[in-house]
């Protein structure tokens, strides 16, 4: 965990984002919300149980934490469009290990890029 | 080595959509034998494709979804597994598809699952290592013969993925999007929440149509069988992700014979999704516990029993 670049991090994005320090930030993709907040710590959409008024299924009183990121990555200004293009983008299962890590480094490494070989093998449907 | 594997008939069923599917759930178990199984079984079985086998749901712990599909596939049945994110992580979750591939399991449908605080022991840990449009991924790598990992496995299983979703729950013009990731990962079948929102079906299902969901997988709505108006409010009250407007729960408890107007209601909903462009079939879930999936598959003339008729209008 220690090193000065990782209490950075945390320093500048808790108080913005509530940032939990998954060491492979994604908030680009997700209208600059983080995932993480989502109480089931989903990483891609909103599960079914939000509620008609757009709350959150475990925290009545939160707004749920998808309907936010969905409603930023339409609207939100000066995001840039592939940006918001990579919304719809699968995001892979969240390596663990990275856990508390500096995500800055971890993208300047690539290391928040790699994928299990699994699923970097399995070609989109799409 | 492996004997060579046919599609189940669900899976074929989904593929060529030559009649309208019927699907249903199956009650949870907590306990009993394998004799309770086959009759709950046998009530079903005649009248739809293919039934779901739930995986603790409402974070309620029951007998495990592997445990009720091997039973069902061995009594000749053919299982859906339902696996939620909820409860166990990406190892255990590769672990149980593998497993129950081996006794003939075929049919796999991924859902986020509910959160543990809709259930009876609220302290438990949530898990959610996997997320649902992960976890319709991972079933489909392994359908390729190789874990998330990349280790191959000694034969692929051959598996049938599906997923669910929800038209009716906020953002509702993002449900379609989600529902193409979900294809997108490899999910050929998507069966909807229980819905009473007969306006918003529509809007997803157009939406379905329009990005190609609807060609690609078979959508199946659903609905839920129940005898009274109360049903309808706890439902609305307690269940995460279905709201049953006012007016419907009237309906029913204005009604002279209510129990006869929460079925017809029922009706009234599952005729409107079949006649919805791009719907293939209904998912049906029953709190009725009498005679209903099977009037209601014969209302609406769906499921195995209509087989025939279907072949001689095409």
């Amino acid at each position: 965990m220690g090193g000065l670049l990782p209490l950075l991090e945390h320093v500048v994005k808790k108080p913005v984002w509530d940032c939990r320090m998954c060491g492979q930030c994604v908030l680009h993709s997700t209208g600059m919300t983080c995932p993480m907040t989502c109480p089931k710590t989903l990483r891609n959409g909103p599960c079914g149980g939000v509620r008609e008024d757009g709350t959150c299924e475990v925290v009545p009183d939160m707004r749920c934490v998808w309907v936010k990121a969905h409603h930023r990555a339409e609207h939100l200004p000066l995001l840039p469009r592939a940006w918001r293009d990579e919304f719809d983008h699968l995001r892979p299962p969240v390596n663990n290990a990275l856990q508390g890590q500096s995500s800055w480094l971890n993208l300047i490494s690539g290391r928040d890029r790699e994928t299990p070989p699994g699923w970097a093998a399995a070609t989109e449907h799409a | 080595m492996s004997a060579p594997v046919v599609a189940n008939a669900f899976e074929r069923l989904c593929e060529s959509r030559h009649r309208p599917i019927a699907t249903a759930e199956f009650p949870s178990f907590d306990g009993g034998t394998l004799d309770d199984v086959r009759a709950a079984a046998e009530r079903l079985a005649p009248w739809v494709d293919a039934i779901n086998v739930t995986d603790n749901p409402a974070a309620h712990a029951h007998a495990s979804n592997t445990a009720m599909a091997i039973a069902l596939t061995q009594l000749g049945f053919n299982p859906i597994l339902q696996v939620v994110c909820r409860d166990k992580n990406r190892l255990a979750i590769q672990s149980d598809i593998v497993g129950v591939s081996m006794f003939g399991v075929q049919n796999i449908c991924a859902l986020t699952g509910d959160d543990v605080t809709a259930g009876d022991e609220p302290e438990a840990r949530r898990v959610y290592d996997l997320d649902g449009p992960q976890l319709v991924k991972v079933a489909s790598i392994m359908g390729t013969g190789m874990y998330l990992s990349g280790r191959s496995m000694t034969a692929p299983p051959h598996l049938f993925v599906g997923a669910v979703e929800n038209p009716t729950a906020p953002p509702l013009e993002y449900r379609a999007e989600r529902a193409l990731m979900k294809v997108n990962a490899g999910a050929r079948f998507l069966q909807l929440q229980i819905h009473y929102r007969p306006e918003q079906l529509e809007a997803f299902m157009a939406a379905c149509v329009a990005n190609g969901v609807a060609e690609r997988a078979a959508i199946l709505p659903t609905v839920c069988l129940t005898k009274t108006a109360r049903a309808l409010g706890f439902m609305n009250e307690h269940v995460p992700g279905i709201s049953v407007p006012q007016a419907t729960i009237d309906r029913v408890a204005g009604s002279e014979d209510p129990r006869e107007e929460a079925y017809r209601l029922v009706r009234d909903l599952a005729e409107h999704a079949l006649s919805i462009p791009g719907v293939a079939g209904l998912h049906i879930t029953d709190f009725r516990h009498d005679d209903s999936v099977r009037r209601l598959t014969e209302d609406l003339a769906i499921g195995p029993r209509f087989e025939e008729q279907h072949a001689h209008s095409a």
